[in-house]
Parts: structure tokens; C-alpha cells; sequence
């Protein structure tokens, strides 16, 4: 339920959290600095395009200076959720996958830089076997391309490997067709 | 009886072959989303939008609320065997269930969970075929300003009361605001938040929101999460057939349950962790068997949070179906492929469109019926979806994740939105803020702008028209009220036990 965000045991001020407050404050000004930047024509000016946009910019800079003040007395989070270290190295495989397949998805096509992505994101969740899972990842690149690209009629990056296929399933069905 | 015969002509809708094949893949594709740590129904249905521009609306509505359904069913199979609840709503299934599961009474859990879900689910959707157009006579009186203090209470009470913080449950709700309101504001044609990047003129797509918080951030959370304590799934022992004891301690609790989730679901404030909770609660206190809760597993303490969540999850769709209001992530997500076939949800959607709306409560009483065969006899297949093991699991849904999200525009920027939303997402759940309200903030933020310059330009700029219209009044004062009386009422419950002791709940 909503209570108090306070602990009672807890005095010293919990650094994450206080950059997290930080963190919202500046959000709380890049939204003002944008909503001053949108231009009001003085035919809407009694409820124009910047109402809205002014309420959340005040609604976030209240909201991360309470956050502010729930840091400096000691915090929010639990004790057992604090006590676990991050894991950086894994986290680190996961991101760089995720950037691998951005840099590669227009050179290479969908596929390709998925079963990438499959691989590194699955080495940084602990898998030892890189080769097995480039075979694993090709299933679920695979499907999730025909899926999108057929069944959802979504039109996704071609590349050598779809290309491919694309031309063998177009041979065999013309064979049946035939 | 105008109701039954709407619904009559609703199942001869849902019962053309190809509406129950799309029942049927909804129901088994949720099932198996709902089992599987890490997906859930909102990411599921946001990946599937695509499709509203394929087939017919009545064909993607029964798909989603297959899914949606369907999730439910499979949630609780995991938080039975694998103590690891894949959404709020199951976390109490999982306090008895896994008890249970240890205990070798794992399938009597199931099966009290299954045929709990089929029982309130079925109640639960009578409910909103019974309710819904009453609610419709209530909101054809509603103006804009009572459309926008509606929303106002809907947003307090979706991030404020529910859930752990109120403070950081409205942070999350703003940021929603903040990030439906990037493109051009629809009244004026002036673009905003779009920081000069002509790619954010149309907004931020709800399916790369949804895909960045609920799947890149989740991924990267139990990335980072790696030290912590891994669960065994308990394995399966006992056969899935209920003793006659158990279903005499267990039909009561899904009618209890039931009766509990549904009037909570359907009133606009909707979350499954309070009926859930309190069905609990009432199931404790009334067992004669309480020397089991907590030890080796209580099966009311299964039926009746199960049966509240399912009965809770068909009251969700009354406020959505008849005022436009969604009250979960996965309710906003709804919305919009709604909104993506021009159709706007609110009181006239009953009439406009009555053969999609009561096609698709019929086809939720038969996608219960399906849900349980699915989950009863075919149960082991569900529990070896289990044995995923994660690093495939999370990578796997992260390359449906890109597939979804680079498919709207074949863009890369599309990407770079996803992974900074993704960043933003893993800060809110290693920060403890929770991701929902961002979601419906997203969807009803824009919606509660337009009531709110519509009121607006109708009262000549008059702020007056919010208080002094009375249901206006009622609603604003009522979202006042769930803000500020959980504060006063523990300020004075501490002060009168003065101590160190947490209120009940406060997580």
C-alpha cells in the first residue's frame, strides 16, 4: 500500500537513489526547456499545445525532489536488493549484443544479426557454447522473420540469408505449383 | 434479456471456425507466454499489433484476449512449480502453490488453480457481459470534464494506491505522459518533445514502449541479476485429480475469490495484488485448516487468489470496453490496436460495434473452456516449456523484441529508442519503480489532453467546470481522497503503536 518511502533504520543516504533523483530533476528540466521551445500561436492560447506539457514538467520536478529527500534519508530499497551485486560483465554481453545487432542489421539483414546478438546475449547469461547456440539461434531468427514478414505481412531487412531462403521456398513451391 | 440476446448473436460470431481458430491460438500462445519467466500478455499483445492491419477486428481481438486470458492460466503453473511469479498477480498463488508442490500435492495446486481460474473466469465474464451495459447508461452522461476527472482518478489510483510507492508509482505514470506526448500535438499540428528529430514527428510507437520496458529491460535486469538465488522447478508428483476433501475446501474459496476480483477489477482502478491479497487474507481466517498456510500448503490459499485474479482480470474489460479506460498495461495496449482501427472505445462502442464486443465476451467464456483442457490434460507439455534454460530463453526474446520493433519502419533509430527505453526500464526495476503506469500514461495521457482542452474550450477557458460539475467533483475528490488517506490513516496508526513496526503491505 502506499506509504511512507522512509526506513526507519536507515539514516545514511543511499547514493544510487539520490542519482536517480538527480537523474529525474534534470529530466523534469529538458521537458521545461522543450516545452518552452514549442511555438504557441496566440489563437490557442487559452488551452494550447503546452498545458499539459507544463503540468508534467512541474508534476516530474515534484516527484524528484521527493525522491531527493527519500534518498538523503536513507533510501528505498531493501536491504536483500542492495546486498546482491550487478553482475557488469554479464550485463556488458547483453549490451553488446544488443549494439552488435543495431550495427549490423542494415549490412547483414535480420537474420544474421540476430543469431549474433543470440550468442553474445546467451554468453553473458553463462552458456560456454558460442557454436551450439549460433545453430539454436538460427530457430528462433528464422522464425521470428517468416513469422513477422508472412504471417504479419511486416516488411524486415532481407539480407543474404533471407534472400536465399526467399528464392529456395519460391523454387519449391513453383515445383509443387508446377 | 436484451443482454442474452446480444450474447447469443456474440457466440454466433466467436463460433465461425476461423474466430475459434484464432480463440485457440490466442489461448495456447498465452499459456505458454504465461508459463515462460520473462514474457507476459502486455509485451505479447504489443508484438502482435502488426496484425490489426492484416485481419478483421473482431479476428485480433479474440487473438489478444485469448492471449490475455491465457496468461493468467499459465502464470500460475510457474508460480506452483517454480516459486518464481511471473507477474504481481500470481505472487500469492506461488506462497501456497510452491508449499504445496514441495509437499507432493503439486497437482492438486494445478488443478484447484485451473478449475478455480475456469470457474471465476467464467463468473467474471458473465459479470462484464451483465455489467457493461450499465455502465454504458451511467457514462452516456458524461461530458469532457467528466471524462477528464475519470481519468485523473484512474491515474491516481493505477500508480498511487496500488502498488508499493505512490511516489515512485506517479514518477513512472509522468514519464509515460512525458513520452506520449513526443510528436505532433494532434488540435494544433505543433510538434513537441521531438528534440529535432523528424523521426519523432509520429511519437513513439506503443509496441517499441512496451517491447523496451517489458523485454530489453527485463533482459538486462536478470543479466544484472545473475548472483542472485536460482529456483529448482519442483517436479511434478500426485496425480492431477482433486480428493473429494479438496474440492469441498476448494469450490467455495473460487466462488469467494470471484466475487472478490470482479467488482475490484471493474471499477477504474483496476490491479489484480489487492483482490488477490484480500482473498488470501479471507481464506486464512476462515480455513480449519490453518496449520497448513505456510508450511506444507493450504489449497484454499491457491483457489481463492487464483479465482480473484482471474475474475479481476475480466473486470478490467468493463471499464475499458465501455469508457475507453484501461486500468492495466496490457488493457492500454488493447486500446490502442483499437485505436489502430479507427474505433474508439467508450460508451457508444457497444451499439457502433456491438457484434465485435460481444463476439469477443463469447469468445472469452469459450477461451475458458479451452484454457482449461489446455491446462489440465495437457499440463505436462507446459511444464517442459519450463526447462528452457534462461541464457536461451532471454536471448530468444530479445531477437523477437528487435524482429517487432525494427519491422514498424525498418529504421535504426527505431532500435536506439528501443535500447534507450530498454536502459530506462532496467532503472526502474532495479530501482523499484513500477512499469505499468508508464505504459497507461502513455496511451491515457493523450487521451486525458484531449477531454481536458475539449472541456476547456467549451467552458471559454473556464477552470470552474471540473468542480462545479458534480460528477466531476465526486471523481476529482475521490482521486484526492486515494491519495492522501493512506498517508493520514498511517500517520495516525503510528502514532498510536509508536514503533518501528511497518504497516501491513508496505513492502
Amino acid at each position: 500500500m502506499s506509504t511512507s518511502d522512509e526506513q526507519a533504520a536507515a539514516p545514511r543516504p543511499a547514493l544510487p537513489e539520490l542519482l536517480i533523483g538527480i537523474g529525474l530533476l534534470a529530466c523534469a528540466g529538458a521537458v521545461l526547456w522543450q516545452t518552452l521551445a514549442i511555438p504557441v500561436s496566440p489563437l490557442y492560447s487559452k488551452v494550447g499545445p503546452t498545458v499539459f506539457p507544463y503540468m508534467t514538467a512541474v508534476g516530474l520536478a515534484v516527484l524528484a525532489v521527493l525522491l531527493v529527500i527519500a534518498a538523503v534519508r536513507g533510501g528505498w530499497q531493501p536491504d536483500d536488493e542492495k546486498d546482491t551485486p550487478s553482475d557488469w560483465k554479464s550485463m556488458g554481453f547483453v549490451i553488446a549484443g544488443l549494439i552488435a545487432n543495431l550495427a549490423l542489421i542494415k549490412p547483414l539483414g535480420f537474420t544474421a544479426a540476430s543469431v549474433i546478438m543470440f550468442v553474445l546475449v546467451c554468453y553473458g547469461f553463462g552458456s560456454k557454447k558460442p557454436l551450439r547456440d549460433a545453430l539454436i539461434g538460427i530457430i528462433p531468427a528464422l522464425a521470428a522473420y517468416f513469422g513477422f514478414a508472412k504471417a504479419l505481412g511486416v516488411n524486415i531487412g532481407a539480407g543474404f540469408i533471407e534472400n536465399q531462403l526467399n528464392s529456395a521456398i519460391a523454387i519449391i513451391t513453383n515445383w509443387f505449383g508446377a | 434479456m436484451d443482454t442474452l440476446n446480444q450474447l447469443a448473436h456474440g457466440f454466433s460470431v466467436a463460433f465461425t471456425p476461423t474466430n475459434l481458430l484464432w480463440c485457440l491460438l490466442g489461448t495456447t500462445l498465452g499459456t505458454a507466454i504465461g508459463v515462460l519467466p520473462g514474457l507476459g500478455p502486455a509485451l505479447t499483445i504489443a508484438l502482435l499489433l502488426p496484425i490489426t492491419y492484416q485481419v478483421a477486428p473482431e479476428a485480433s481481438f479474440i487473438l489478444f484476449a485469448g492471449i490475455y486470458y491465457g496468461a493468467m492460466y499459465g502464470g500460475s503453473t510457474t508460480s506452483i512449480l517454480l516459486n518464481t511469479p511471473g507477474e504481481s498477480a500470481t505472487i500469492v498463488t506461488a506462497l501456497e502453490g510452491n508449499k504445496m508442490a514441495r509437499s507432493g500435492r503439486g497437482g492438486a495446486a494445478l488443478a484447484t488453480s485451473a478449475i478455480g481460474s475456469f470457474v471465476a473466469g467464467t463468473i467474471g465474464t458473465a459479470g462484464v457481459a451483465f455489467l457493461a451495459p450499465v455502465v454504458v447508461g451511467f457514462a452516456l452522461a458524461f461530458g469532457p470534464a467528466e471524462y477528464f476527472s475519470l481519468m485523473v482518478l484512474a491515474f491516481i489510483m493505477v500508480s498511487a494506491v496500488l502498488g508499493s510507492s505512490s511516489v515512485r508509482g506517479l514518477t513512472s505514470l509522468f514519464i509515460g505522459f512525458f513520452i506520449g506526448m513526443i510528436g505532433v500535438d494532434l488540435q494544433t499540428g505543433q510538434p513537441r518533445f521531438t528534440f529535432g528529430m523528424s523521426e519523432l514527428l509520429d511519437g513513439v510507437d506503443v509496441i517499441i514502449a512496451a517491447v523496451g520496458l517489458f523485454a530489453v529491460g527485463e533482459t538486462l535486469y536478470v543479466a544484472s541479476r545473475r548472483y542472485a538465488g536460482k529456483d529448482e522447478i519442483v517436479p511434478l508428483k500426485g496425480s492431477l485429480y482433486m480428493t473429494a476433501a479438496e474440492w469441498g475446501r476448494s469450490w467455495k474459496a473460487w466462488i469467494r475469490g470471484a466475487l472478490i476480483g470482479f467488482p475490484i477489477g471493474s471499477m477504474p482502478a483496476g490491479g489484480a495484488e489487492i483482490p488477490t491479497f484480500l482473498s488470501y487474507a479471507i481464506e486464512k481466517k476462515l480455513s480449519k485448516h490453518k496449520e497448513e498456510f505456510g508450511t506444507t500448503g493450504a489449497i484454499e490459499g491457491v483457489a481463492g487468489p487464483e479465482a480473484a485474479n482471474n475474475a479481476s482480470a475480466a473486470g478490467v474489460l468493463v471499464p475499458m470496453l465501455t469508457l475507453g479506460l484501461p486500468t492495466s498495461a496490457t488493457a492500454a495496449i488493447m486500446l490502442s490496436a483499437f485505436q489502430s482501427y479507427g474505433i474508439n472505445p467508450g460508451p457508444l462502442l457497444l451499439t457502433t460495434q456491438s457484434s465485435l464486443v460481444w463476439g469477443l465476451i463469447a469468445s472469452l467464456f469459450i477461451a475458458n473452456v479451452i484454457l482449461v483442457i489446455l491446462n489440465l490434460p495437457l499440463i505436462g507439455l507446459w511444464v517442459r516449456l519450463l526447462k528452457i534454460p534462461a541464457p536461451q530463453l532471454y536471448a530468444g526474446i530479445l531477437v523477437f523484441a528487435t524482429v517487432g520493433t525494427y519491422g514498424i519502419s525498418q529504421s535504426p533509430i527505431d532500435l536506439v529508442i528501443l535500447y534507450l527505453l530498454g536502459g530506462v526500464g532496467f532503472l526502474m526495476r532495479r530501482f523499484d519503480f513500477p512499469t505499468a503506469p508508464v505504459i497507461i500514461g502513455m496511451i491515457l495521457g493523450p487521451m486525458a489532453e484531449t477531454q481536458f482542452r475539449r472541456a476547456m474550450t467549451i467552458s471559454n477557458g473556464d477552470w470552474s467546470v471540473f468542480y462545479t460539475h458534480p460528477l466531476s467533483l465526486t471523481l476529482l475528490s475521490l482521486a484526492v481522497i486515494g491519495l492522501l488517506a493512506p498517508r493520514i490513516y498511517s500517520s495516525i496508526e503510528r502514532r498510536r503503536v509508536r514503533g518501528p513496526e511497518h504497516v501491513p503491505g508496505d513492502a
